[in-house]
């Protein structure tokens, strides 16, 4: 009790030097967590988000391209694929379920993707889960120029029920490149917590036959997403497309295709253990410096202590026990700036991929990183706290000022 | 047996040129139970030195110093700390009060490094010094008499046996002067506590029985050597 009410006092009365280390460690921490948090997150989301389907069908390309466009509807599609290749993995009997899209167009930089009503009413984007259209919305009709919007897309466009727009080509915004076709907004999709919140979907003909769209093109769709009855129909598909054939690929398993990506990354991984290091030591340094630079005014403070009775020992664990206090506001501190940092990535994140993170979503390093920092900052402290163990105190019971 | 019993207590200083310079040669020494002495002797004889030593603040080159029945000088650190938490009061001449901590934490403060915080008591100690209305306050919020009391307070706060003041008036005006050598007496005498004080001042050394002149029990009192 009376070591943590010198400390305390100590704190208060340096509490400039007191904040300002506080706000180092909390910067140190918050960026720490939330860079490790986001790095995590977003490979753990990006490895299961599969919108429901096992594999993509799309001209031959990397795997990995088909499945950023297909599923993720980042990237450009490589080409389109003929209607026939649709009709045929449909029939494949170790496929239940293939949904062509169709990509090519915008509104306002937001994609439209064209497909049929199976994405609606066969497939489901998590076990159990289908997409919703919000009261008092419908599927799209698929012979009529009608979209439903993800619910993102929705609120960013300021579409709602009955709004009409016309879509631009390309997948890129060019307002010199509006489509003559006006589209009626017939629903606003639930929120998924998908890439899909950020699409706008019509009807697969709609895509096809948009005005100033080639006719000659007008069957082929950029890419199937396919469901499959067993895993095991898997290898026969990807031997069958990637190996026999050389026109298309066969992006199987996706969760895999999307771990190839992380891992040529991985190197990112180490950078960034070596900056999440550094940034601790030099938060840890800065506790240092700031109670190590008050060690002179602090001697004869501690003479009296001294000799008042005090062992070394404890005075020398009062400097100890300041330096994991002032990390320890610092890391509560840390969990604001965290939750700032996160949720401004996450806005970021979401707006680009439609991937969502979660600010509350546990992850080890939400207690390792604060934990690490009060660590090294109680080693800091060592280096004051031997030279307050060391203090003369006769020669410092004198004033000197 | 006597309270404060030294023997053959020698400390050296070494100067920044190297020299080895002697600041006490005391062979005997001795203070009775409940005793109250002054010790006499101007700037630079190694007053604070001497209260230094008996303190264990600072260890002899060579001597004796027997304390309450324990040899001060052969105690190791911790030992010698716990000594000046339970047995000893220090009263400085620039008082030492820690500025961060209110009348009454300074007290307390004494207090936990030995028998552990007795705010009552300490609050007692306060009233007793005239401060029972200045509990919260802050040294700064005090005039210099008043800080004087605080410590006076605080050397009292965990039952010494001895109380050793160096200069304590030093710092003080005449009426403030007088008035705190009382109450640092009265004070002692109610806790039955001895006293040794140290002072160069002809008034304060006048209130005192017993004045034993540090020229005369230190045999290294050259004032041209003790600087320190």
């Amino acid at each position: 009790m009376t070591i943590w009410r010198i400390v305390l006092k100590s704190l208060r009365q340096h509490a400039l030097s007191t904040a300002v280390t506080s706000i180092s460690i909390a910067l140190a921490g918050g960026l720490l967590m939330a860079v490790w948090s986001v790095k995590e997150q977003a490979q753990a989301t990006f490895t299961q988000v599969d919108a429901g389907f096992d594999a993509v069908l799309g001209a031959r390309s990397s795997k990995l391209q088909l499945v950023l466009n297909a599923v993720f509807h980042l990237e450009a599609s490589p080409a389109n694929i003929a209607w026939a290749d649709v009709l045929d993995i449909q029939k494949h009997p170790g496929v239940e379920l293939a949904v062509p899209i169709a990509m090519g167009d915008n509104y306002r930089g937001y994609r439209i993707v064209g497909t049929t009503m199976e994405m609606f009413t066969k497939s489901e984007y998590a076990p159990g889960k289908r997409f919703v259209v919000e009261p008092p919305g419908r599927m799209f009709d698929p012979n009529l120029r009608e979209a439903i919007v993800g619910s993102f897309a929705a609120r960013k466009l300021g579409l709602t029920y009955g709004s009409k727009f016309r879509p631009y080509h390309g997948l890129n915004f060019n307002e010199d490149e509006q489509h003559e076709d006006e589209y009626v907004v017939v629903g606003v999709l639930e929120p998924s917590n998908t890439p899909a919140d950020k699409v706008i979907w019509i009807p697969l003909a709609g895509v096809q036959n948009m005005s100033g769209h080639s006719a000659e093109t007008a069957t082929d769709v950029s890419a199937v997403l396919v469901k499959l009855r067993s895993v095991m129909a898997g290898p026969s598909l990807e031997q069958l497309y990637n190996k026999r054939g050389n026109r298309l690929t066969f992006a199987w398993p996706m969760g895999a295709t999307m771990a190839e990506l992380f891992n040529k990354i991985s190197w990112f991984d180490r950078v960034l253990a070596l900056v999440a290091v550094l940034v601790a030591v030099v938060a840890a340094g800065s506790v240092l410096a700031s109670i190590y630079n008050s060690m002179n005014e602090r001697r004869r403070q501690i003479a009296i202590l001294r000799a008042l009775g005090a062992r070394r020992s404890t005075i020398a664990w009062t400097v100890v026990l300041e330096a994991i206090a002032i990390a320890t506001i610092g890391s509560l501190i840390s969990y604001v700036l965290y939750g700032v940092i996160l949720t401004s990535a996450g806005a970021v994140i979401r707006a680009q991929t439609g991937v969502v993170l979660d600010p509350l979503a546990w992850h080890p390093v939400l207690v390792c990183a604060p934990l690490g920092l009060i660590g090294l900052s109680a080693v800091a402290g060592l280096v004051p706290a031997w030279k307050a163990y060391q203090t003369d105190v006769a020669a410092n019971l004198v004033p000197t000022d | 047996m006597p309270l404060l019993e030294i023997s053959g207590l020698r400390k050296s200083f070494v100067s920044p040129d190297g020299a080895k310079h002697t600041v006490i040669d005391v062979p005997e020494f001795s203070l009775a139970d409940k005793a109250q002495v002054a010790l006499s002797g101007e700037s630079g004889l190694g007053k604070t030195t001497f209260l230094n030593l008996i303190a264990g603040i600072l260890k002899p080159d060579t001597g004796t110093i027997r304390l309450a029945g324990q040899e001060v000088s052969s105690l190791g650190e911790s030992a010698r700390d716990r000594l000046r938490a339970t047995t000893l009061g220090y009263i400085f001449q620039t008082f030492n009060l820690l500025p961060a901590f209110t009348c009454l934490e300074n007290v307390l403060l004494g207090m936990s490094f030995g028998p552990g915080a007795d705010h009552a008591h300490a609050e007692a100690l306060l009233k007793r010094v005239g401060l029972g209305d200045r509990l919260r306050h802050y040294p700064r919020q005090l005039s210099t008499g008043q800080q004087q009391r605080v410590a006076v307070a605080r050397a009292l706060a965990n039952r010494p046996k001895l109380v050793l003041a160096d200069e304590p008036t030093g710092n003080l005006d005449h009426a403030n002067s007088r008035a705190a050598l009382k109450l640092i007496r009265d004070a002692c005498a109610e806790n039955g506590a001895a006293l040794l004080l140290v002072s160069h001042d002809r008034e304060v050394l006048g209130q005192f029985e017993t004045v034993l002149d540090l020229a005369t029990i230190n045999r290294a009192t050259k004032p041209a050597e003790a600087t320190v």
